[in-house]
């Protein structure tokens, strides 16, 4: 028996964890999937209805927008705080003097949620309270950055606020990466007169791939969730125009009491969350095994 | 260490000038970056120790004329989150409550699965470990409500030990990820030589494991902690009277409807809802920077 | 179950600990969380407390009440229902028909508040003919708010049609003043739309617009002209005014750099609060045409296991209604009682105008519930419509399109 137990020892430690997943994770993917194919108003029927809820999804302009908007918001996001967490941990790896207090600097907006710096980043960007009323205060007086209130740019503030909040984090994975660079080939390399920015981008970036795929891992992840982040600053708004998905859905769900509605969306977005994670573990986990 | 600013090579008649020039732009640059991430911070700082008619008069990012604590001491101790008045207090606790054994439950077990998907790889491992971490992935919004039923049947709907459980749940996929990749650096001989010693499953774990995993536990913790402690959907959902968190009472006196806004309040309970999480962060971040070098990373 | 009784009591454990003869429980879930709001809300539960019952607070705010639903639906779900709960219009019904709310006839019957409240409040009251719900208050949605030294510089008076709100607000425009004071949340635009839709097309048309959704009405020459007003009064609003808190811009009327506001009577705890006195410092009045339009707060009791927690809803229910905490609480939150016998010599002229057009208005047919308040249709339907006007407000989009997106998104909402 004991033997038994000591054999068997991995699996049974790690099966609490697994039947968890599959419930709290599959189980639950399982039943939005059934609740989106129900007439579910305040809360959750189980009568199928066919897929009428998907078809008001694909009719609502609104959802429309939410998806373009996902589009614009995630490739910006996400590729802009690449390069400027790469940038940053380049610019901090050059021995700088005081790099532990600009390092924390960069990374403390991961710390606070957006529920807590939503209402700073509100003022800081409205054109009568913030930077625009401040610059024209210094004496420029046709200076503007209204993108707050202008419904077709409105979603950039998004990832301006996006941006300050993850890319410091993105900067603490590429600073580790740098770091964990072999330092014999850097020697090397500058031993036979290779200019700085060619050891970058021919030896220390490229040797860094699997952290950019880390990287774009945790932005994607982070950029289908954004949430509270949208809530905080627009509200949706002006009109619907920085509608996200993920608002979408908690706006279906629990304000208007359409469950079904909300289900159908989330099943798309977890497709969309399918199509960018499963290619990921598939490459990771084949390149371990080898 | 990548040491690229003085590289030996450098040839000595490049002239020092451009040298200290470049070196300047530098710091300019990482100075004007230290800018754009502290801005919100400064504009919360500033307005928390404005009065309320300095807000409404002045200009929202300038420094206070008179600074003043008491919206501190109101958010802490005195502002209306309900019919109770008595500020973020009581509501703090719970979250310490909450966050400190779902950080510790988490991460433990976190440890133990990525050890055993790390170093005990058995058939089918590599495939529970992809759905453990496709889990990482699922929007929240879309588990409250099956979740809060699931709650209900166990008996710990509204309860600090519902909370616990449910932030557990939703942190093993992360925490498992930052273990396996760690345990994945450790060569597996290491394993093998102690089992031929006659050491055991959970022996090799306790004294070889462990022992080595600070920094990862580190990282672990840090982002576990700023998760949970930052959380408002789950808090919000799964608590009753009494175990709210301090992220709905936050939001309590933030978002009211309408009432009469005291901005000053709001920010000094915004970061004092934050110091713990900032406090993380400027304490633990240099070990944050080396877990992350440690392996985690490596994909 | 342990785990869950430990809980229980651990959180109500003074009470349960002695209850012999059961003693009222109440957990009460509302979004009541400001200042002013908190003092209204602990008027009651003083009362509660005074007649032996036990107020355990459970406040959720943010959103109008969205975080608090979502709060409500977890509980719910998990079998753990809060004992009364902040609910309001038609959500009632949708939640009585989940088989989830409580039945307070009994204390309906015995205080009668068939014989206090106007019909048309009581119905929202009822679920298929027995009390689910106790109303706290009336707000009127349909108000404008003006500056009045602003008006009286620029003689201008308060107007009574839209044509000739126009003409104010060109009037003032070109004084440099800005007409309307807005903020762009879909919800402040709702209430602005709910206004003109009543004022231009008249209560009946409301009726069937806003309450029936008749399409033909949806898609009438009347809705056209609406949306026609409505980018009117687009350009009548700064142009930062996307995202504002309604008090920000309820302070700009305060503060004279704004004219008039359209917005519910809460409105006007701003104004006192800064000071200000209702017919000289600021004026009220109906927005131009005839009707009311009102949100009728209200609490909804949940089933709930346990002798001491009915007995703290009908004791709930039964002060709610009472006239002592209607008359204190709505002196506190600038609404006006939703029973008609509390004497209102306390209250000011603003609710006095309020008290009054509803008693005409109740009479004549006109007294009509807010569809942006949530009083008129449920959650998708408003919410659909919500979607159109604020996207037309926000946007170039032509009327035309935006009556056809109407109708399209109303006829997608089922």
């Amino acid at each position: 028996m004991s033997e038994w137990l000591e054999n068997h020892l991995p699996k049974v430690v790690l099966a609490p964890s697994f039947i968890a997943v599959l419930i709290f994770v599959y189980g639950f993917i399982g039943w939005t999937a059934w609740v989106s194919l129900t007439r579910s108003k305040l809360l959750p029927k189980y009568e199928i209805h066919g897929f009428i809820q998907y078809e008001r999804l694909f009719d609502s302009p609104r959802w429309d927008t939410a998806i373009n908007n996902l589009y614009i918001f995630g490739a910006l996001f996400i590729v802009i705080a690449m390069v400027l967490g790469l940038l940053l941990a380049i610019l901090l790896d050059q021995k700088i003097r005081v790099e532990g207090a600009i390092r924390t600097i960069y990374l403390y907006p991961m710390a606070l949620s957006m529920i807590v710096t939503g209402t700073a980043w509100k003022w800081i960007l409205n054109p009568g309270l913030g930077i625009e009323s401040m610059v024209q205060g210094w004496g420029f007086p046709n200076f503007e950055f209204d993108w707050l209130v202008n419904p077709d740019y409105a979603i950039y503030t998004i990832v301006i606020a996006a941006i300050w909040q993850s890319s410091g984090f993105v900067m603490a994975l590429f600073l580790a990466g740098l770091r964990s660079v072999d330092g014999e080939i850097i020697k090397a390399a500058q031993v036979d007169g290779i200019p700085t920015w060619r050891i970058y981008t021919a030896i220390i970036i490229p040797s860094m791939a699997p952290i950019f795929l880390s990287a774009f891992i945790v932005l994607a992840h982070l950029a289908i969730k954004s949430f509270d982040l949208v809530i905080a600053l627009t509200g949706g708004g002006p009109g619907y125009a920085t509608d996200l998905p993920a608002t979408y859905m908690y706006a279906m769900a629990f304000s208007r009491g359409d469950i079904g509605q909300a289900a159908s969306s989330a099943m798309i977005m977890m497709l969309v969350v399918f199509a960018i994670v499963v290619p990921y573990l598939y490459s990771e986990l084949r390149a371990k095994n080898d | 260490m990548t040491d690229l600013s003085m590289p030996q090579t450098q040839t000595r008649s490049q002239s020092n000038t451009s040298k200290i020039a470049l070196r300047w732009l530098l710091y300019v640059l990482l100075g004007l970056f230290a800018l754009y991430y502290l801005m919100p911070l400064f504009v919360m700082l500033t307005t928390s120790l404005k009065s309320l008619e300095e807000i409404r008069t002045g200009s929202l990012i300038s420094l206070p004329r008179e600074v003043s604590l008491d919206a501190w001491k109101t958010a802490w101790s005195g502002a209306c989150t309900g019919i109770q008045c008595e500020g973020l207090r009581p509501y703090f606790w719970n979250s310490v409550l909450i966050a400190v054994p779902a950080v510790f439950l988490s991460t433990l077990i976190g440890a133990l699965n990525g050890y055993v998907v790390a170093q005990w790889r058995f058939k089918g491992a590599n495939i529970i470990f992809s759905l453990m971490l496709f889990g990482c992935f699922i929007p929240f919004q879309v588990v409250l409500l099956p979740m809060a039923r699931l709650l209900g049947m166990m008996g710990i709907a509204g309860t600090i030990p519902g909370l616990i459980f449910v932030h557990v749940i939703y942190g093993l996929g992360f925490t498992t990820l930052f273990f396996r990749n760690y345990y994945v650096t450790i060569p597996s001989e290491l394993t093998k030589a102690a089992r031929v010693d006659g050491a055991g499953f959970m022996r090799i774990f306790w004294s070889i494991f462990l022992p080595l995993s600070l920094p990862i536990i580190v990282v672990t913790v840090i982002w576990q902690f700023t998760q949970i402690w930052n959380d408002f959907l789950f808090g919000v959902s799964f608590s009753q009277a009494g175990t709210q968190p301090v992220t709905v009472a936050l939001n309590n006196i933030v978002n009211s409807t309408t009432g009469v806004k005291e901005y000053n309040v709001d920010m000094a309970a915004a970061i004092i809802a934050g110091l713990p999480t900032l406090l993380v962060y400027v304490v633990a971040g240099k070990y944050f920077i080396r877990g992350l070098t440690a392996g985690s990373v490596k994909g | 179950m342990k785990r869950f009784a430990f809980a229980t009591v651990s959180t109500l454990a003074v009470a349960a600990a002695s209850s012999v003869v059961a003693e009222p429980q109440a957990e009460v879930l509302h979004w009541w969380t400001s200042g002013g709001e908190a003092k209204s809300v602990a008027v009651l539960q003083e009362e509660f407390a005074a007649n032996g019952g036990t107020w355990t607070d459970m406040p959720v705010a943010g959103g109008g009440g969205d975080a608090a639903m979502t709060a409500l639906r977890a509980r719910v779900l998990s079998g753990n229902a809060p004992t009364a709960v902040q609910l309001k219009g038609p959500a009632i019904q949708e939640w009585y028909e989940e088989g989830v709310l409580a039945d307070i006839s009994s204390v309906a019957e015995a205080e009668g508040w068939a014989d206090v409240l106007p019909a048309s409040i009581a119905g929202h009251m009822m679920c298929e003919g027995t009390w689910c719900a106790a109303p706290v208050n009336v707000h009127r949605i349909d108000w404008i708010w003006a500056n009045a030294d602003i008006l009286a510089a620029n003689d201008v008076e308060m107007p009574t049609t839209w044509d000739e709100f126009n003409a104010a607000a060109e009037k003032l425009q070109a004084a440099g003043v800005i007409p309307l004071a807005h903020g762009g949340q879909a919800w402040q635009d709702a209430t602005v739309f709910e206004a003109v839709v009543m004022g231009l097309g008249g209560p009946e048309f409301y009726q069937k617009a806003l309450v029936d959704l008749d399409p033909e009405a949806l898609t009438s020459d009347t809705m056209v002209q609406v949306f026609d007003q409505m980018r009117t009064m687009r350009g009548y609003v700064d142009e930062n005014f996307s995202g504002r808190d309604w008090n920000l811009a309820t302070a700009m009327v305060m503060n004279g750099e704004a004219a008039f506001q359209i917005m519910g009577d809460w409105a006007k705890g701003e104004f006192l609060a800064a000071g200000k006195t209702p017919g000289e410092d600021f004026l009220c009045a109906s927005t131009p045409g005839d009707g009311y339009l009102y949100n009728v707060d209200s609490f909804a009791m949940f089933e709930v296991e346990g002798d001491d927690n009915r007995a703290g809803q009908e004791l709930l229910a039964k002060l709610i209604v009472a006239p002592n905490f209607q008359e204190v609480f709505n002196l506190n939150k600038g609404s006006i009682p939703a029973r008609t016998d509390v004497a209102l010599d306390a209250f000011d002229i603003c609710a006095k105008i309020s008290a009054e057009d509803m008693g005409s208005t109740s009479a004549g047919g006109s007294l009509l519930p807010s569809y942006a308040h949530g009083m008129a249709l449920r959650g998708s339907q408003a919410g659909a419509i919500t979607d159109v006007v604020t996207a037309h407000f926000n946007s170039d989009m032509s009327s035309a399109d935006a009556v056809q997106q109407l109708a399209d998104a109303v006829a997608n909402s089922y």
